[in-house]
């Protein structure tokens, strides 16, 4: 169902957001932690990472259709 | 307002005419007085007309019988006026004259006819001639008789007479012959005297041949019974009185003979001088034949008498049949009479024999009366002189004395002187009594003379009648059979002529009839042909038709065969999609419906020699086929899903597809409003392709059933709207096509299926 996609692309989209952001919170977390002596900009340099990719991904994602890879261009 | 009307034009009606009749009366009065006169004029004139005309029809009627009969023929009930008027129809008065002129020839050809027909009657009756000759020859004399009438009217009316039969001459002259020999055998042959009819004294009318021959028979009947009885009566007259006559004429010979004897016996007794024996002998033979000669003369007279009486009947007889009128009776009554006459003569002759026997017998008788007087006397005389001398003085010769003798002799001197005295006073007187006895006598003689003489003049008469009745009978014989040669020189000449003209008409006839034969005879051969023709030609036409039929009805068999085929691969089509249609139906919610491949192919095989159908089925989609497809209320609750889907993502396309973007198409969608369901235009303009129309248009249409609708305006959709809804868009054009190739054959099969159907 194609108007099933869209809702599965936002799943996806949440989902890798949420990974991404918890991920990224995490790493920055970590970062922050390990590294970054507890700084808050590790972590919100993580989390936006992280959700930053995931907009992104989630952008790509849903443009996906629109967009063509430069292999199907040429061809 | 009708009524209104009406008033109002009659009250002007009225107030129009109201005046009018005051103006128009007085010269409608003159108008009429002056007509009332022309009237009763006109009519006056025309009753006098009517009554001219039916006065002057009426003396007109009277005068000519014809008009009579044309007005009586041609106006109904004028006989009645007319009958009233003159009485009844002189109808009559023509025909009388009319059937006088015709009464005539019919009598002839009756005559004939009736001779003839008779004549031929009895000779078909008849076998010998011979024998018949009686019978027949009563029909020649009736037959000559009236050939001498027809003879007088052919004369006077050829031109109207008819052929006469020819065989009527030679009959006719069979008959003369016949005739003769009954005059030859008239005398003997006594038994058979025919008697024709009365010629016609009927009455003068025309009568039908059946009438005629009835009376024919009937005159026939008549004459046969007139015959027999007069032939009868004139048999038992002539018979009788023949027996009679002769019996008569025995009687008075015999009486006479006896008269002669007696008188011969007388003299010889009063003169002989014989023997006293013989001499009483001959008084007894003399008293014997006295006897005799009475007794002789008593039969004699009551004989003549009977034969008298005889004859009387006999006359009596022929003037009862001389009073017949009949012609042909005349040799036959003509004979009786001369026999009549004849028997009259003899017994005349012998009853003068007789009367003069007698006469002389008298004489004789005186003479011996007085001798016996005499002897009387002399005998008394003698007693007187001698008493006791008895009378028989013939045997007393020796008795007697001389006395006796002497006073004998004395008388006898006396009585001889006596008589000698009267012998001289008789001789005295012998010239006186001879001149008395003679006038006596001639008084006598004259007398007998003229009974003799009129005896003899009566039968001389008689003599004279029959001879001159039977000259007139063998003149009209003879001018009988001269007319009857000139008749039948005539009709041989006729008959003669008639065949001449017969032969040329024949010829005639015959070359028309040949000529008629001979056309109808083409004409029949040509139409035969032409009716062979015809009915070749209609055989023919016949079997053609026949045999056109017979083709018509194996095509119709054929086709019906076809047609049925047709009906039957139709119907079986017709189920087959219904079956599909069928199949179609069974979406649920959600749920497809069951593949339709299984009806497909059912379609397929029931259509293989069909393409259209073929086509259509084939043109089923693939999905439809394998998968089913949706139902439309599935699929617009689907929509109703993906409406909300494509509002929020109603600002998505290409160009415009980043996550800002997706977050503004989300707002949008929850800050715009739109109507729910909007009437989709006839044409959409640019403006109409807003997502947000086009749903509310796609809405109606869904809701309305028009899936088509719905799905052309849902493809109006570009963008990510548009990815949104390909599926549904598929799904729904996959529905559609099915539905359509659906009804297709549908439609297809149910035009099949009327076409092949034959309407009742």
């Amino acid at each position: 169902m194609s108007e099933k996609e869209l809702g599965k692309k936002w799943d996806r989209c949440l989902a890798d957001g949420a990974i991404k952001l918890g991920t990224g919170l995490g790493l920055g977390i970590v970062f922050s932690v390990l590294f970054f002596k507890r700084h808050t900009w590790p972590i919100s340099f993580g989390s936006g990472t992280g959700l930053g990719m995931a907009y992104a991904n989630c952008q790509n994602d849903l443009r996906s259709f629109y967009m063509q890879h430069s292999s199907e261009k040429e061809q | 307002m009708l009524r209104a009307c009406l008033r109002g034009a009659n009250s002007s009606a009225r107030k129009n005419f109201g005046r009018t009749p005051l103006t128009n009366l007085q010269p409608c009065r003159h108008y009429t007085a002056g007509e009332s006169g022309g009237a009763a004029k006109v009519v006056a004139a025309g009753l006098v007309t009517v009554g001219g005309g039916i006065g002057g029809t009426i003396l007109y009627a009277k005068w000519d019988p014809k008009f009579r009969a044309g007005v009586e023929k041609n106006v109904p009930y004028s006989d009645r006026l007319l009958g009233l008027a003159l009485g009844p129809a002189s109808q009559y008065g023509g025909l009388p004259i009319k059937n006088q002129e015709m009464a005539q020839p019919p009598s002839m050809m009756e005559k004939p006819q009736k001779g003839s027909k008779a004549k031929m009657e009895k000779k078909l009756k008849d076998e010998s001639p011979a024998a018949e000759a009686g019978p027949v020859p009563a029909q020649p004399a009736p037959s000559i008789e009236e050939a001498s009438t027809e003879a007088t009217h052919i004369i006077s009316a050829i031109s109207e007479m008819s052929s006469v039969p020819a065989p009527c001459d030679s009959e006719a002259a069979a008959v003369k012959e016949e005739c003769k020999e009954c005059h030859d055998h008239k005398d003997t042959a006594l038994s058979a005297m025919d008697e024709p009819e009365p010629v016609a004294s009927e009455a003068l009318k025309e009568r039908p041949v059946e009438e005629v021959t009835a009376r024919l028979a009937l005159q026939d009947q008549e004459e046969q019974e007139i015959i027999t009885s007069v032939s009868a009566s004139l048999d038992e007259s002539l018979a009788s009185s023949a027996k009679a006559t002769l019996q008569a004429i025995g009687a008075q010979e015999a009486a006479l003979q006896a008269i002669a004897q007696h008188t011969v016996k007388l003299k010889e007794a009063m003169e002989a001088e014989v023997p006293p024996e013989e001499k009483s002998a001959q008084w007894k033979d003399l008293e014997a034949s006295l006897a005799e000669r009475t007794s002789a003369v008593t039969s004699a007279e009551t004989a003549l008498s009977n034969a008298n009486e005889a004859l009387h009947s006999l006359k009596a007889v022929i003037d009862s049949s001389k009073g017949l009128k009949v012609a042909a009776v005349r040799p036959l009554v003509l004979a009786a009479e001369e026999n009549l006459h004849n028997m009259v003569v003899d017994l005349d002759k012998v009853v003068t024999k007789v009367q003069s026997s007698e006469s002389e017998a008298k004489i004789v008788s005186q003479y011996s009366e007085l001798v016996n007087e005499a002897k009387l006397q002399f005998q008394r005389e003698v007693t007187s002189l001698t008493p006791e001398i008895q009378a028989n003085w013939k045997g007393l010769t020796g008795k007697l004395s001389e006395d006796d003798l002497n006073a004998l002799i004395a008388h006898a001197h006396r009585r001889i002187d006596q008589l000698n005295r009267e012998l001289a006073e008789q001789r005295v007187r012998e010239q006186i009594h001879i001149d008395a006895s003679l006038e006596q006598q001639k008084l006598e003689d004259q007398k007998a003379l003229e009974k003799a003489v009129s005896t003899a003049l009566q039968h001389v008469k008689e003599e004279a009648r029959l001879e001159q009745e039977r000259k007139l009978s063998e003149l009209r014989e003879v001018m009988e059979a001269e007319m009857r040669t000139q008749l039948r020189r005539q009709a041989a000449a006729h008959t003669d002529h008639v065949q001449d003209v017969l032969k040329v008409q024949e010829q005639e006839l015959r070359a028309d009839a040949e000529q008629v034969l001979s056309r109808k005879m083409l004409e029949q051969e040509t139409s035969y042909r032409q009716l062979s023709q015809e009915q070749l030609d209609n055989f023919t036409l016949d079997m053609n038709t026949a045999y056109a039929r017979l083709k018509g009805v194996e095509e119709a068999i054929d086709s019906h065969v076809l047609a049925e085929e047709e009906a039957r691969k139709a119907h079986h089509l017709w189920l087959s999609v219904e079956a599909l249609n069928f199949t179609l139906k069974t979406a649920e919610a959600d749920v497809p419906t069951q593949p339709l491949q299984g009806a497909a192919q059912a379609v397929r095989d029931s259509c293989h020699d069909n393409d259209f159908a073929l086509a259509l089925a084939s043109a089923l989609p693939e999905e439809s086929l394998q998968r089913g497809v949706y139902s439309e209320a599935s699929l617009r609750a689907r929509f109703h899903a993906l409406r909300s889907l494509v509002r929020r993502v109603a600002l998505i396309d290409e160009s415009h597809n980043s996550l800002y973007q997706y977050f503004l198409s989300y707002i949008q969608a929850a800050l715009l409003f739109e109507d729910k369901h909007q009437t989709p235009p006839t044409q959409l303009s640019s403006e109409d392709l807003d997502p947000f129309k086009l749903l509310a248009y796609a809405s109606f249409c869904l809701e309305h059933g028009d899936l088509e609708l719905a799905a052309k305006l849902v493809n109006q959709l570009r963008g990510e709207a548009r990815r949104v809804v390909e599926d549904w868009l598929t799904e729904a054009r996959l529905t559609l096509e099915t539905r359509q190739v659906v009804s297709l054959l549908s439609a297809y099969a149910n035009a099949v299926g009327l076409g092949t159907t034959q309407a009742p």
